[in-house]
């Protein structure tokens, strides 16, 4: 319990980042709460190890990637607003909010939400999942039992289903083709109990 | 003129022994109650509710955060990792249900991993719980907004009554109980074994406890007494604080179990053992298991020593939740007495977080709070069933304190406080996704 604008006002430029990334006030205290708990030695900025600390996020076979994509750009510290603006992301679609002609996406359209999956892919960032990342990528979720064989004929049937211009990688249009269909805003959202 | 300053200092400190001995030391030995400690609890009850709806009427006019629940902030999905990834699939034009791999199957971990980043189950265990209304401690004033003149006057008074009176007296209480614990077992020790020797250690002990639980203004409720753990048994509870101790010892006897600390501790720990035997192991010989438990099965199969007293957690937890159980004294054999201990979070907060507060600094915010108001369930004994090992064992004692405490029954290992997940869940987590890929083996 306890009163929203207190904890907004420990959170700068509050005003802007809910108007860029659609959280409400309320839910931008919980995140900043959030911050503040994972950020064990109060340095005022998060480090890898601090997402590293969280247990549930160890045992994710993908981890080290969801964590480097919030480190990006290369740098260690993560302050609030970059924490704020990654987990925009995964803002449920707001259907209502009209769409102005010449404005950007909000960050949390299908588009963006597709762009963040991809990233996850694509490491190296040429736009591209090669051969190689989609190896990298099935051999971090499998066990290690999963023979060299088997992930490369997984690998295989995966790029022959999605690779249409035939470069033996697949791009980020190919990439958001082959998953036209899914239900992007149901799956790559979380939403607020409250 | 000196003369009379140091006799009115005597007299005062004649009067505070009087009072202390007289209306608190001697019932508390003897079981009785004087009901000052129900009174207070009533008072202090009153004032909560009224400085409740004060707070809430203030609120009002502002934003408020939504409740911290005590479940989460964000919604989650509880459906296995087969459904919910065959759920993602189900929309691909190459619909396959089992066997291969799909680009969307990497939504489900990245959604998972994002959401623990947001929430996650396991690090709020190790935090104090957080209240829904404030109960005008300062401690737990998460976001106190000045509300009214009245409030804060309340405050400065409840901190006025805390500090100044609650807590010498408190301080006084513990000093006696366990100065008359050391010295009563020691005197005890002196006697050759006998029935009046057992019957007057247990005495001793009791009566510590009892003082000691009035020195932390404790009112404890003791359920289906029936269930008591018995001689040769075992009893296993949830572990909050070094102060569950003190809250099951008050009815009935218990040997301890644990290890041999220098200081204060030892002494206590050693005067403890002359009158009756309570398991004290060296920190080299916690190491190794067989001896621990060697040393347990020895304890036990003497019919007439007490029960011995285990916290299978292994560390303190907030008391919102019950976390893996190890399963080491489940496979001593004997009899289990469960015991579920819940603390009512309204008069003061109980957890010991060990990693912010140590032992000094958590008894002081211990003797500062309002009280320590808690619920103690005896559930019925349970024994390890044929063809049943020791881990679903555990689990099974673990799920019923939990229903009972009304507390959330998590397979996750308090040890994670302070060390990072093993590699293995990691692994298995792999292997789940793979036996949907590939198939089993």
């Amino acid at each position: 319990m306890g009163s929203t604008s207190s904890t907004l006002s420990k959170i700068p430029n509050a005003e802007e980042l809910s108007q860029e990334t659609g959280f409400t006030s309320a839910h931008l205290a919980r995140l900043f709460e959030r911050f503040e708990a994972l950020d064990k030695d109060k340095k005022g900025y998060l480090s890898p190890q601090d997402f590293e600390a969280i247990k549930e996020l160890a045992l994710n076979p993908i981890c080290d990637r969801i964590i480097g994509a919030f480190f990006s750009s290369g740098q260690e510290m993560l302050d609030f607003s970059s924490f704020v603006r990654i987990l925009a992301h995964f803002r449920p679609i707001d259907n209502n909010r009209p769409k102005e002609p010449n404005s950007p996406d909000p960050i949390n359209s299908r588009i963006n939400k597709l762009k963040f999956a991809f990233q996850l892919y694509d490491q190296d960032k040429d736009g591209k999942i090669s051969r190689n990342e989609l190896l990298q990528v099935l051999r971090a979720m499998l066990e290690k039992q999963v023979t060299e064989e088997q992930l490369e004929s997984i690998a295989d049937r995966t790029i022959q289903e999605a690779d249409l211009d035939r470069d033996d990688a697949i791009s980020f249009e190919e990439f958001r083709k082959s998953l036209e269909k899914v239900n992007i805003d149901h799956k790559m959202s979380i939403r607020f109990l409250r | 003129m000196e003369g009379s300053y140091w006799d009115l200092v005597l007299l005062v400190m004649e009067v505070w022994l009087f009072v202390v001995l007289g209306l608190i030391v001697l019932p508390a030995m003897f079981g009785v109650s004087l009901g000052f400690t129900d009174l207070y609890i009533k008072v202090l009850v009153k004032t909560l509710e009224w400085a409740t709806r004060r707070i809430q009427r203030g609120q009002k006019e502002q934003d408020t955060l939504p409740a911290h629940l005590p479940n989460g902030i964000i919604e989650r999905n509880d459906d296995s990792m087969e459904e919910q990834i065959v759920e993602l699939r189900r929309s691909h034009p190459k619909f396959h249900s089992v066997g291969d791999f799909t680009l969307c199957d990497a939504f489900y971990f990245c959604k998972k991993g994002i959401e623990s980043i947001v929430d996650d189950e396991v690090t709020q265990r190790f935090t104090s719980e957080e209240l829904v209304s404030w109960n005008l401690l300062t401690r737990t004033n998460i976001n106190f907004h000045y509300i009214s003149v009245r409030v804060t006057i309340i405050w400065g008074l409840g901190l006025f009554i805390r500090y100044c009176i609650l807590l010498p007296l408190r301080v006084t209480l513990a000093a006696i109980g366990l100065s008359w614990l050391v010295i009563g077992t020691t005197l005890v020790g002196l006697l050759p074994n006998s029935n009046v020797k057992n019957w007057l250690s247990d005495v001793i002990h009791m009566t510590c406890y009892r003082i000691c639980a009035r020195g932390l203004s404790a009112r404890i409720r003791y359920h289906s007494k029936e269930n008591r753990p018995k001689k040769g048994g075992i009893c296993v509870a949830n572990h909050t604080s070094p102060i569950d101790i003190v809250i099951l010892a008050n009815d009935g006897c218990y040997a301890m179990v644990g290890q041999i600390h220098g200081g204060l501790m030892g002494v206590i720990q050693r005067s403890m053992v002359r009158s009756c035997p309570h398991v004290w192991f060296e920190r080299s010989e916690m190491k190794d298991r067989h001896a621990v438990a060697k040393r347990l099965k020895d304890h036990i199969a003497d019919k007439s020593k007490q029960p011995i007293l285990i916290f299978p957690e292994g560390t303190c937890i907030n008391n919102t939740s019950v976390m893996m159980f190890k399963k080491g004294s489940f496979e001593i054999g004997g009899t289990i007495y469960p015991v579920a201990i819940k603390y009512d979070p309204q008069f003061g907060d109980a957890f010991w977080n060990s990693g912010k507060y140590n032992m000094v600094s958590y008894l002081l915010r211990m003797m500062t709070s309002w009280a320590i108001v808690c619920n103690v369930w005896y559930l019925p004994p349970m024994s390890i069933q044929d063809g049943e090992d020791a881990v679903h064992f555990a689990n099974r004692v673990k799920s019923a304190i939990a229903l009972q405490g009304g507390l959330m029954d998590l397979s996750w290992d308090g040890g994670l406080k302070r060390e990072k997940v093993k590699q293995s869940f990691k692994e298995e987590q792999q292997k789940m996704y793979s036996s949907m890929i590939v198939g089993q083996d």
